[in-house]
Order: structure tokens, then C-alpha cells, then sequence
């Protein structure tokens, strides 16, 4: 870790052409299937990117993927131009609230906290500095007061929202999200929706696995769409196609876009 | 004091660290699911103890040189570990399959072993057996003195990488997101496993020491809801169960250490599954009784 927190992070000036993250040639099997083939893509310099996709497309394969976190058949990661495992900490991850157990022993601001190890470095204590950085990302998310509460005594909507805070925490150039905004309640979608605004006004980039197609308008500037392989990628305005989403979605497509609220 | 001898008092110590890191080393085991993989690794060591005295038998070392004895307790429950690690990985079988396999097999393989051992004129392999329960009593000074001081390390190793232990256990894929080699974290906690289990096999023996690293940091959860409070906890419970476990064992000369130490952790639970306050099934159920008192009598909102 001493090693990485001397490694000379990279960031190209935002006017160098060079994205946040360069995705070439990757491919994904689980056992013998095939999950993910062949996707090469570049995620822009800046800005919040949707991933979307129907069930099954790879979405979250996808990012677990590029974070390492799954096996790779085939293809290369960079970030920031440079290969993606001398980046580490140029990068934030929220994973999927279902991949912990929420009886674990510890509170909402030690989680939070854990954010920070990484500049805490290897076998050293955690300092006041890093526990008021990590209580400052909790208010951010607007859980300052349940600090101290055990995390299954929160509910989902609350648990979601302590993750966020630690990625903040980590105060990453990157955002990885795994469906964020997955089952939570209306005051932290507004929540999580005002922190995602916050990174991008930042010049942080975000990466967002999203279900919903109805909010990916109003709230991301960038789409990847994905089905077991690269369907569509670019601005909103482009990609969001309804002939797009048909390839991805099928005949399920009309009027996913369009439908009621 | 006089009824307590110099050596009996090292060994009473050394059973005192060696419960200490086990209830602190126990509770990433119970809260990573791993207590049937330290199950494992315990009675995977015993044909590694019986192949090292062989091996100091061929080479004419005293057979019951107890580091010799230890190291080759250590390297075949290491390859126990790595063989469920294999299993899990290259096939499509669980981890509890992968368990059950391994740990009957190098147990079996162990006990032929012994068997075999028995049967050579020359061996005196009395000494052997008493591994598998653990026996205190020819516990030499030296030795004793040695494994404390084992037990003191591994307790210190966990003290020291608490927050990067936490983390792994916690939440593994993050950490690895965030470029920590969870890999090599896992391993160092894997050893420390190890290093408690061998300390443990002379005093509590390779069947009941799986007790010793899971029923403190059991015992432990019951209290707390904070996991430095939980390792300290389950640090005292363990040092209570060694210390106490060995002075009975003293005092009444036919009870085996390993026995008494693991029924007095297993008390030490029980009561804590009563009496915690907050997780306990007295306070759990007096807690209801009084919510439904106070909703009968209307003192809730509606």
C-alpha cells in the first residue's frame, strides 16, 4: 500500500483527448458461457455514464470486470491512460448493497472509514483526520446522525447511503456504482441523485449500472448499452435510440421510454 | 501457591495466551464463515505430526522433539487449507463438500499412520496420542514457555492488522477494488489460523481446539455490536477458558486440559446466550414483553 500511495497517479489535463477509462477487447465466461464478448469502449473524460441493459446483459459482470473483481477471458483496462492496476486509487466503487452481511459488527461511520484505508496506509492506525473525513462524506449523504448505529439497524434505503459516503470517502477521480439506486426510497434516490450531480459539477467521472430507463434522461449525459456484448454507446441523445433499445431489449422495447412514471 | 508448581504455572499462562489469540484470531473466522475450514486444518495436522516423528525417528533426531512435531503439523494443515482452496476453485464442488473430504481423509490418513507408528518395535509413540486431545501434563517448561510466547505473537499480528482484517472480512470485493492484495491478507489470516492451531495441539489437542477459536468470538458476538470490543471480548473469554481450563486440570490430576478448557468457554457461552443484554434471549424477550405492554396500554402513537 506504501507503494501506492507513492505511485505517481496519473491525470492527463481533461483538454489532452485521453478518457477516464478505456475499455478494449473484453470478454467474460463464467464456467463455460459466455457473458460478456468482446466490448471496446471509451468512457468520456468527464460526466455521469448509465449502464444499461436487460437482466442478464452483463451489466454488473461488466464493471466487476474492469475493476478486476471477476476474471477476464480476453481484453485491456486503462484508466487515465494507464494500465488500470497502477490507478487503484484514482478510483471510487459502490458494489451492490446485497454483497455484504449487515449483521457484521461494525457502525455506519467504520464502514464509511474503511474508504479511507487506502490513504491510511498499510498496518497503521486510523487517524482523527480520516474519522472527520469520513464523518463529513456520511453528512454529505445526510446519515451524520446515525453515525454510530450498527449498519443492520438501517434500512436499505440508509445502508445505500453509507456506501455512497465511502466511496466518497475515497475522494476517487473514477466512480464505479453498482445499482445505487436499486430498491431504495424516494428521499435518498433524491439523495444519491444530488450527490451524482455534485461528482460531475466536481469533473469527477461516474459509472452507474442503472435498471431504470425512465431517469437515464434526465440524469446522465453518457449511455452504455449493453446485451451480452456492446449494443450502443455515447450521449443520451444518441444512443437512447427506440431502434437501439429494440436490439437490446427486443420487442420488450416499445415503450419502455415512453411508458407512465 | 505450593500447590501449584513452577512448570504447572508456565503451562497455566501459556494456556492463558494460547485462549487469548485463539478468541481474537476465532472471531474473522466466524465472521468470514470459516470455522469449518480451522476444523479442517486441525485434524489435517495430525498425519503431519506422526510423519515428522518418523522422519526424526529415520534420521535419528529425537522423535519427540515438539518443534519438529509442530512444523510438520503446520505444513500438512497448510496443504489441508490449500486443497479445499483447489477443490473449491478448479471444480464445481462447495466448500462444505470440499471440507468434509479433506478433513476425513488426512484424519484417516493420520490415524493409519499412528497405527503404524505403534507397531514399530523401537517407538515410543506413546506421546503421540496425546495430541489428539491434548495433554498439559508432559508439557515441558521450556516448551510451554515457547508456545505462550507463539500465542502472544499471533494475538499481536491481529492487533496490528486489525483495520486491513476488518476490511477483508467486511467486504472483500471493495478491498480488492481499492487495490488491496486481498489475496495475500487472506493468507497472512490463514496463518495466523495455523499458528494458533499448532500452539493449541499440545494443551487442547487437534479435536477440540476448533471450541477454542469459535466459541469465545461466539460468546464475544453476544455482547457487542463493535468488533474491536468483540476481539477484546472474545480475547478475555479465551483467557479465562485456557487459565481457568488449566488450573482445574492441575488440581484434579485425570481430567484433560483440553476438555475442561473447552467446557468452561462453552459455559462462559451459554450464559452470555442467556444474560447478553442486547442480544441475549433473556433481554430479547423482556424487551417484547415490554412492547406489548406499552402498546396494550396505548402508549404508542397510532
Amino acid at each position: 500500500m506504501l507503494q501506492r500511495l507513492l505511485s505517481d497517479n496519473f491525470i492527463p489535463s481533461a483538454d489532452a483527448g485521453v478518457g477516464a477509462l478505456a475499455v478494449s477487447g473484453l470478454s467474460v465466461a463464467y464456467h463455460q458461457r459466455l457473458v460478456l464478448r468482446d466490448v471496446t469502449w471509451t468512457a468520456p473524460a468527464q460526466g455521469l455514464v448509465a449502464v444499461v441493459g436487460p437482466n442478464g446483459a452483463g451489466k454488473s459482470t461488466f464493471l466487476k470486470a474492469v475493476l478486476g473483481l471477476v476474471p477476464a477471458l480476453t481484453g485491456t483496462i486503462e484508466v487515465y491512460g494507464r494500465p488500470l492496476r497502477r490507478q487503484r486509487a484514482l478510483i471510487g466503487y459502490v458494489p451492490q448493497r446485497e454483497s455484504v452481511d449487515w449483521d457484521f459488527p461494525v457502525s455506519a461511520l467504520d464502514v464509511v472509514t474503511m474508504g479511507r484505508y487506502g490513504l491510511i496506509g498499510w498496518g497503521r492506525r486510523i487517524t482523527g483526520k480520516h474519522k472527520a473525513a469520513a464523518m463529513q462524506a456520511l453528512d454529505r449523504v445526510g446519515m451524520a446522525d446515525f453515525a454510530h448505529r450498527q449498519i443492520g439497524q438501517l434500512s436499505g434505503g440508509q445502508q445505500q447511503r453509507v456506501f455512497l459516503a465511502r466511496a466518497l470517502a475515497q475522494e476517487a477521480r473514477l466512480y464505479f456504482m453498482d445499482e445505487p439506486l436499486a430498491g431504495v426510497d424516494a428521499a435518498t434516490e433524491q439523495t444519491i441523485l444530488a450527490v451524482l450531480r455534485e461528482l460531475d459539477a466536481e469533473g469527477r467521472t461516474v459509472i452507474c449500472v442503472h435498471h431504470d430507463l425512465q431517469t437515464v434522461a434526465e440524469t446522465f449525459d453518457h449511455v452504455l448499452m449493453l446485451n451480452g456484448a456492446l449494443v450502443a454507446a455515447g450521449p443520451v441523445r444518441e444512443a437512447l435510440t427506440e431502434e437501439n433499445l429494440r436490439r437490446a431489449y427486443g420487442q420488450r422495447a416499445s415503450g419502455l421510454l415512453l411508458g407512465p412514471r | 501457591m505450593d500447590m501449584v508448581g513452577h512448570n504447572t504455572l508456565v503451562v497455566l499462562l501459556g494456556a492463558t495466551a494460547l485462549g487469548m489469540a485463539a478468541g481474537m484470531v476465532g472471531c474473522f473466522m466466524v465472521l468470514r464463515r470459516r470455522a469449518l475450514v480451522s476444523d479442517a486444518l486441525s485434524h489435517a495436522t495430525l498425519p503431519g505430526i506422526v510423519a515428522a516423528f518418523l522422519t526424526g525417528m529415520a534420521l535419528g533426531v529425537e522423535g519427540r522433539s515438539l518443534p519438529l512435531l509442530l512444523t510438520g503439523a503446520a505444513i500438512s494443515g497448510a496443504i489441508a487449507v490449500a486443497t479445499i482452496q483447489a477443490i473449491k476453485r478448479w471444480t464445481r464442488l462447495t466448500e462444505d463438500a470440499a471440507i468434509g473430504a479433506v478433513l476425513s481423509v488426512f484424519f484417516g490418513a493420520g490415524v493409519v499412520l499412528l497405527s503404524v507408528v505403534q507397531e514399530l518395535p523401537a517407538a515410543n509413540a506413546a506421546g503421540l496420542k496425546g495430541f489428539i486431545f491434548g495433554q498439559t501434563a508432559a508439557m515441558r517448561t521450556g516448551e510451554a514457555f515457547g508456545l505462550g510466547a507463539l500465542a502472544l505473537l499471533a494475538a499481536a499480528m491481529v492487533w496490528l492488522f486489525f483495520k486491513e482484517f476488518r476490511l477483508l472480512a467486511f467486504d472483500e470485493g471493495f478491498a480488492r477494488a481499492a487495490g488491496w492484495p486481498t489475496g495475500r491478507i487472506d493468507l497472512a489470516l490463514m496463518a495466523l489460523v495455523t499458528l494458533v492451531t499448532v500452539v493449541g495441539l499440545q494443551t487442547v489437542g487437534l479435536v477440540l481446539i476448533i471450541a477454542l477459536l469459535i466459541t469465545p468470538a461466539a460468546t464475544a458476538r453476544f455482547w457487542t455490536d463493535d468488533l474491536s470490543r468483540m476481539l477484546i471480548i472474545a480475547g478475555c473469554v479465551g483467557a479465562v477458558s485456557g487459565g481457568f481450563g488449566a488450573v482445574l486440570s492441575a488440581r484434579f490430576a485425570d481430567l484433560p486440559a483440553g476438555a475442561v478448557i473447552v467446557l468452561v468457554a462453552t459455559s462462559l457461552f451459554f450464559i452470555s446466550l442467556i444474560i447478553a443484554p442486547s442480544r441475549g434471549l433473556l433481554g430479547r424477550s423482556l424487551r417484547r414483553a415490554r412492547l406489548r405492554r406499552a402498546l396494550l396500554a396505548g402508549e404508542l402513537g397510532g
